[in-house]
């Protein structure tokens, strides 16, 4: 089920909220494939960051790889050469258990020691599984058992309700 | 049971890696995109991905290696493994039993991954049908059969420096009939469609019927190597010779030793590969080992990261005891990640 969310308002209040991480801390952006990444293209551009975008494919450090293995289409990470002493601001699409922050802010702390993580996402659900939060959130949403939100994309954003068929 | 239907589990992915035999297509790509990703790790600080973490690997090395056995203990190193390296003496009179023996006593100490090398074709496929489900094995070079993961870290150099396969003439050259690396190699680019394979080699070190592994066969470097996009040299197995199958050294170079002369037969900007370790002066000419069209020592730095995904493919989503939750045990079915 298609929703009605207007994805690009979202991104443009998201935007306005991220204000307050920008001035003097030349903060670098990083989406989390897939999803994120197109958010944080999105807010990269609208914000006129000057550091190139960063993007992260947690699939290495996921906490799951023993019980579903490998994702079959893993993408390079590609993160700016030094994160050591830079502010961050991680974007994802949906903040639902929390896992896929708590390994992307793992795989972050392999290239480096930043000064600080915030995390945007665009829409935060219930379901959390561990102790993390979003600073910045375009959408809060609570849903129904079995039901799961995606972003589909790139070209036309929309979020997407789904069933579990189980 | 063939190690073609060993290597793979009910739902058809790969849980060892003994051969390329099998091997479709999208495997193939699979390892070589999942390796192209850890390529980017060699860039972070910590060089490290936490995939193997509390895996025990066990490199069994039965034949002396330094380039392959150490690429496969950084590739688990760089995974969170912890690695242990044997090169227990090879006894042929007691070769089975003792082999079987010796991976009784690793996986009572809960191994996880064995890299086998030995050369008695067929020792990673024997240990392969013997462990419990949930041992894993990668076929490190079995005799004359075959040495899957040179075969992928070839195919990685060759799609890295000349793009897609499918477009390109390839050509092995030298001693053809000890080399379980032409073999690999041979049915990785089957798999990934090459538009010729040809095999240079004299008479007595090719296979015969060589033509029915669906390559061409040359005895000249002239006819061979004319107009070929990639050239793969061997090396010399001496130690496998119980015979004469060359006249001389220097005759076999001057025949077939790669030369900057001979070389000038293929394409201009033609790549020239060898698995190592390298006889100069023998299979190849210094000038042209050192060229600027040799990509061998990129050969070795890629060997890192194809051993990384293969380890990385085999190992995840294994069958465990313990209890899944919910509905969400396989692979796909929350396909935004545990968001």
């Amino acid at each position: 089920m298609t929703t009605t969310v207007d994805i690009n308002a979202l991104i443009a209040q998201m935007a306005v909220a991220l204000q307050p991480y920008l001035d003097e801390r030349h903060p670098i952006m990083i989406g989390i494939h897939t999803g994120g990444a197109w958010i944080a293209q999105k807010l990269h551009q609208s914000l006129g960051l000057p550091d190139p975008l960063g993007t992260l494919d947690i699939s290495f450090y996921r906490d799951d790889f023993t019980r579903v293995g490998l994702n079959p289409q893993v993408k390079a990470s590609d993160l700016p050469e030094s994160v050591d002493g830079r502010h961050i601001i991680l974007v994802d699409d949906v903040l639902h258990t929390g896992r896929t922050i708590r390994a992307a802010m793992n795989e972050i702390f392999d290239y480096g020691r930043p000064e600080s993580v915030v995390l945007a996402v665009l829409v935060e659900r219930d379901g959390r599984e561990l102790p993390i939060q979003a600073d910045v959130v375009g959408q809060h949403c609570t849903l129904a058992p079995g039901q799961h939100i995606k972003l589909a994309g790139p070209e036309k954003l929309a979020l997407n309700i789904l069933e579990d068929n189980a | 049971m063939t190690s073609t239907d060993i290597q793979f589990d009910a739902q058809g992915q790969l849980k060892h890696f003994l051969t390329i035999e099998g091997l479709k297509r999208d495997h193939i790509l699979q390892i070589l995109d999942t390796a192209q990703s850890f390529i980017t790790l060699a860039k972070k600080e910590i060089k490290k991905a936490p995939l193997l973490r509390g895996k025990t690997v066990v490199n069994l090395f039965f034949e002396s290696s330094t380039r392959t056995r150490t690429t496969f203990e950084i590739a688990a190193k760089r995974l969170s493994a912890d690695v242990i390296n044997l090169n227990p003496q090879h006894s042929a009179t007691s070769k089975g039993e003792t082999l079987l023996d010796t991976v009784n006593n690793l996986e009572a100490m809960h191994t996880d991954l064995f890299v086998v090398r030995h050369p008695n074709s067929g020792a990673a496929n024997l240990i392969a049908k013997h462990v419990p489900p949930h041992v894993r094995i990668i076929n490190a070079g079995d005799g004359r059969h075959a040495h899957p993961t040179q075969a992928m870290l070839d195919m990685f150099t060759i799609r890295a420096h000349k793009g897609d396969v499918a477009n390109l003439r390839v050509a092995i050259v030298g001693d053809i009939l000890h080399s379980r690396v032409a073999r690999s190699q041979i049915h990785a680019l089957a798999a990934l469609g090459a538009a010729q394979v040809r095999v240079i080699a004299p008479k007595t070190l090719l296979p015969t019927e060589v033509e029915r592994l669906g390559v061409h066969p040359y005895t000249d470097m002239h006819e061979g190597l004319h107009d070929v996009d990639v050239v793969i040299m061997l090396r010399l197995q001496r130690e496998r010779m119980n015979g004469a199958f060359v006249p001389s050294e220097q005759e076999f170079f001057n025949l077939y030793g790669l030369t900057a002369d001979k070389l000038a037969y293929a394409k201009q900007d033609a790549i020239v590969m060898h698995p190592g370790p390298m006889n100069r002066g023998l299979e190849i000419d210094s000038s042209v080992a050192d060229g600027p069209q040799s990509v061998i020592l990129p050969q070795v730095t890629y060997g890192i990261a194809v051993r990384m995904a293969v380890m990385a493919l085999i190992m995840g989503g294994k069958p465990v005891a313990r209890k899944r939750r919910g509905n969400r045990s396989t692979r796909g079915s929350d396909e935004t990640t545990p968001a």
